[in-house]
């Protein structure tokens, strides 16, 4: 058969960018309806311990406005909201083991009078000890929060022999490497609108990445089968990771609170509401040592991955796995022996973010693979030229990279583009300059550990005026994944753009999709969309092949011009969509794709995690003032293979803004935490990057396609996050001299550091 | 309290908490809903509205003290040339991701452009440094209002 003609096309429109400009695009806040209460939460004032009662629980029913108190009592279903394990409860029962935990829920007619209600609640409660360090958490006499011993999860990797790889080695570096929490900092916080419904269900509206973990959260929490749950994403004002796990909380506790009054409840956090509960990114302890020789050649890869998963699973433990996956970097390293744990402690739990326990991995590894350069005496651009994977190197998994390894190409190319060269602190003056660089691979998708959730559903259905609704359950949060799904249903289907509309994901109409995370949108979602366009696209095919006087695979789908083409003829995709109806054709389809293969042993951690690879390089150029400490971002080049940029401005932004994000991870962002308490929760106390702080990041898009993408595309979302902080550390080592193994690398921190050094 | 005051070109008068934020009235009272809440506290900037055509934080406004002045938002300005070519090139630039900073944005280039309508990327850095976008990492952003700028020089 004829495949498709792809041309590029004049698409360097999203599909929701009108709509955004206009100001008139739904966002949670702006949906309304009749009769709406508002929901708040009432919250654990301590970190550990047990809450006996809320002495003035009756006072605070009968407050102003206020129509319902829900606690844990009053569950209708179980007491928990479930992510991988079944820790996390709706409603503190009686313990509470972190510091803003949801204790119990208020509905009132404003919002004004629910959060005055919900600050009112006064507790009788028997304070525990407690613990807020993941590595204190491990000492056999910690306090007992969570999971046996302390750790929510372990993994391992064993590959080869280490012991030997050192012996075999001519130098040797090792670092231990801290990391602090980040926080997502969406611009739109936390937020969904329960409605209850006639028939005893309830439907769910809200800002999330993840609607069918919500529905299952419903489920569990509310009693209801899943029948009775309708859970539909809103315009989401970003997610980052930070609106997978947390909506189902958020969902749980509006729809609590409808079932109650039988009213639609909207629950929206406060901006400090949304930082004292929602969950983070970990903050990790990484300990890394390399073995190499004296042709810089790595022998072996040592490293324990020690992340704070706070005082719930949730999400922890394929943080940890994917962590210790990618620990040694995209590396091609004979013997490898890592571990990684995730730890219980009495702190906020800590969840998805961009990057998903690789960030902190890498920024471990690449800022030693640096030492070691220095140490070989080598350029670091060639000692990762003489390790990294290609095509037919192995892992430390074991697992040999097959087809659509770019590597290689994205770090000559970064590393052209800023003209990468070394300046070992040689510059005169206050200002120093200094360039940086780091790679990065990322396995796409959820790999082995969850290969339950691989699968996407879709459906295309075509309108009798040629106009297409496609039906997806993969969320567009900012990221563009509804323009590339368009792209990828009218590239397919051989018709305009404008035909095609991507509706909001809707657990009714689409089978369960599995969460949208790990940048696996396009290669999933995309799969399953592609599958349902082809079916009616080779509908489209015999109506016009039977109507032309030709067999269907002589037809030629144009897209460029919405034409099927073959040599006796040619029809308009409108000609051809009124013909099939006129025939009485099916013109629907539904779409399925699983991700299959992904293999991972427990004991060895050796198998194919993940069937596909994305990778990077990024080089930097950072100015340090050595008066304040004020590290400059000057220059950044971040080159990704991404297989096959299928909406070329979404890839571009995709990474400019992981990139800043990255910048902030690495130079802004802090967190302080004292006795488990958030002391800044505010985006003055902690700063994301403003327009001040960035650079012009130069996306440079590599593309070697992969066979299993649609269209030979790979994922894109996370890897902008994952290898930056260690290229900006590590030009702030070669401006000042000073190497820095902790995030965020703080101005105070450089200017005592410096400080030293002069005396 | 009573007020009255100029909302995009229509006169308002409402009875209302003379404290109440700006920003709260404009969405629950009057219907404005291109104007967003990030943070409620002057920190985010996606909030922003001109009062007197100047650029404001709306979350940090009372609303007594807009009686009698003149309030505008992106609603406001549909029918302006210069919004319009601010959104064009938004679109066209790629500056919108999730879009929720973007009406915010938009209204910050706009006070920028009809003041300076030739600024330096630096000026537009400067401009928009009291909002806050954490999808884009800015660039596009940037690119965007100096295209709107020169399309704006051009549609004069
Ligand atoms: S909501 Fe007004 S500045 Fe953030
Ligand atoms: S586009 Fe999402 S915050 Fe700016």
């Amino acid at each position: 058969m004829k495949e498709t003609k792809r041309v590029k096309r004049d698409s360097d429109i999203r599909v929701d960018a009108r709509i955004k400009v206009s100001g008139k695009a739904r966002f949670i806040e702006d949906v309304e309806f009749a009769n709406m209460l508002h929901g708040a939460t009432i919250r654990s004032p301590i970190p550990h311990g047990r809450i006996a009662s809320i002495v003035n629980l009756e006072k605070i029913r009968n407050m102003p406005g206020v129509r319902a108190v829900v606690t844990a009592n009053d569950i209708p279903g179980e007491n928990i909201v479930p992510f991988v394990k079944q820790d996390y409860p709706c409603l503190a029962p009686d313990e509470v083991k972190f510091h803003g935990q949801a204790v119990a829920l208020v509905a009132a007619e404003t919002v004004e009078e629910a959060r005055s209600a919900a600050r009112s609640a006064e507790f009788e409660y028997e304070e525990y000890p407690a613990v807020f360090d993941a590595v204190q958490a491990m000492k056999p006499d910690a306090v007992h929060v969570g999971g046996e011993d302390n750790v929510h999860s372990y993994f391992r990797i064993r590959k080869g022999d280490v012991d030997k790889g050192f012996r075999e080695a001519d130098v040797i570096v090792e670092g231990v490497f801290n990391n602090k929490h980040q926080v997502h900092c969406y611009l739109e916080n936390q937020g969904v609108v329960a409605v209850p419904e006639s028939g005893g269900g309830i439907s769910v509206y809200g800002s999330m990445q993840c609607p069918f973990y919500v529905q299952n959260a419903l489920v569990k929490v509310t009693g209801i089968r899943y029948s009775g749950i309708k859970v539909v994403q809103t315009v989401t004002g970003g997610g980052f990771g930070g609106k997978e796990d947390v909506p189902s909380i958020l969902a749980s506790h509006a729809a609590l609170l409808a079932l109650r009054t039988q009213r639609p409840v909207r629950i929206i956090y406060d901006r400090e509401e949304d930082f004292i509960s929602m969950s983070k990114r970990h903050p990790a302890r990484t300990r890394v040592k390399y073995g190499a020789t004296k042709e810089g050649k790595i022998t072996a890869c040592e490293a324990e991955y020690i992340v704070n998963g706070g005082a719930f699973c949730t999400l922890s433990p394929i943080v940890a796995w994917r962590g210790v996956v990618h620990i040694s970097g995209p590396y091609d390293i004979p013997n490898v022996k890592a571990d990684s744990y995730a730890m219980a402690t009495n702190t906020v739990p800590c969840g998805a973010f961009r990057g998903f326990g690789q960030t902190q991995a890498n920024f471990a590894n690449e800022c030693l693979m640096d030492e070691l350069a220095e140490k070989l005496d080598m350029d670091p651009v060639e000692l990762r030229k003489r390790n990294i994977l290609k095509t037919g190197s192995r892992t430390s998994t074991g697992q040999v990279i097959g087809e659509s390894c770019g590597l290689e190409e994205t770090l000559i190319k970064a590393a052209e583009k800023i003209n990468f060269k070394q300046h070992f602190g040689r510059d005169k003056g206050i200002r120093k300059k200094g360039m940086g660089i780091s790679t990065t691979f990322y396995g796409v998708g959820l790999g082995a550990e969850g290969e339950y959730f691989a699968k996407a559903g879709a459906q295309v259905y075509v309108k009798e005026d040629g106009s297409v609704i496609v039906a997806i359950g993969n969320v567009e949060m900012g990221q563009g994944s509804n323009t590339v799904f368009n792209r990828i249903c009218a590239d397919t289907l051989g018709c305009p753009y404008e035909s095609v509309e991507v509706l909001q994901p809707d657990t009714t109409r689409v089978p369960d999709s599995g969460p949208t995370v790990a940048s696996r949108s396009t290669m999933v979602g995309g799969r399953a969309v592609l599958d349902a366009a082809r079916q009616v696209c080779d509908t489209f095919r015999k109506v016009a092949a039977d109507k032309l006087g030709v067999k269907p695979f002589d037809i030629e789908v144009d897209a460029v011009d919405s034409r099927y083409r073959c040599s006796r003829g040619e029809m308009s995709y409108f000609e051809v969509v009124n013909e099939a109806y006129r025939r009485r054709e099916k013109v629907a389809a539904q779409g399925w794709y699983r991700v299959e293969g992904c293999t991972f042993d427990q004991e060895t951690g050796q198998g194919n995690p993940y069937s596909v690879y994305t990778y990077s390089a990024n080089a930097c150029e950072v100015e340090v003032d050595t008066e304040t400490g004020q590290v400059t971002v000057t220059k950044f080049a971040a080159a990704h293979d991404i297989g096959k940029a299928i909406h070329m401005i979404s890839a571009e932004g995709q990474i400019q803004g992981g990139t800043v994000q990255a910048i902030g991870y690495a130079l802004h962002e802090n967190l302080v935490l004292e006795n488990g308490r958030i002391l800044n929760p505010s985006l003055t106390g902690y700063t994301v990057p403003t327009s001040l702080d960035a650079c012009d990041v130069i996306p440079i898009i590599v593309e070697h396609p992969h066979g299993e993408g649609p269209f030979g595309a790979k994922g894109l979302g996370e890897p902008p996050m994952i290898g930056s902080a260690a290229a900006i550390l590590n030009a702030i080592y070669d401006a000042t001299g000073i190497r820095f193994r902790h995030t965020p690398c703080l101005p105070e921190d450089i200017v005592k550091e410096l400080s030293k050094l002069s005396i | 309290m009573k007020i009255n005051f100029i909302l995009n070109d229509n006169i308002v008068n409402i009875d209302i908490r003379p404290d109440k934020p700006l920003l709260r009235m404009l969405r629950e009272d009057l219907g404005i809903k291109s104007v967003k809440e990030g943070c409620g506290r002057g920190e985010c900037g996606s909030c922003t509205v001109l009062v007197d055509n100047k650029p404001v934080a709306s979350c940090m406004v009372p609303a007594g003290q807009v009686h009698t002045r003149k309030v505008t938002t992106l609603e406001g300005l549909e029918s302006s040339g210069e919004i319009k070519q601010i959104q064009d090139a938004f679109v066209k630039s790629g500056a919108v991701q999730c879009g929720f900073c973007t009406p915010g944005f938009m209204i910050s280039a706009y006070s920028l452009l009809t003041g300076n309508p030739n600024p330096e990327r630096e000026e537009i850095r400067a401009a928009v440094s009291g909002n806050v976008c954490r999808c884009t990492g800015y660039t596009k952003i940037i690119d965007a209002i100096e295209l709107a700028a020169e399309y704006i020089r051009r549609f004069k």
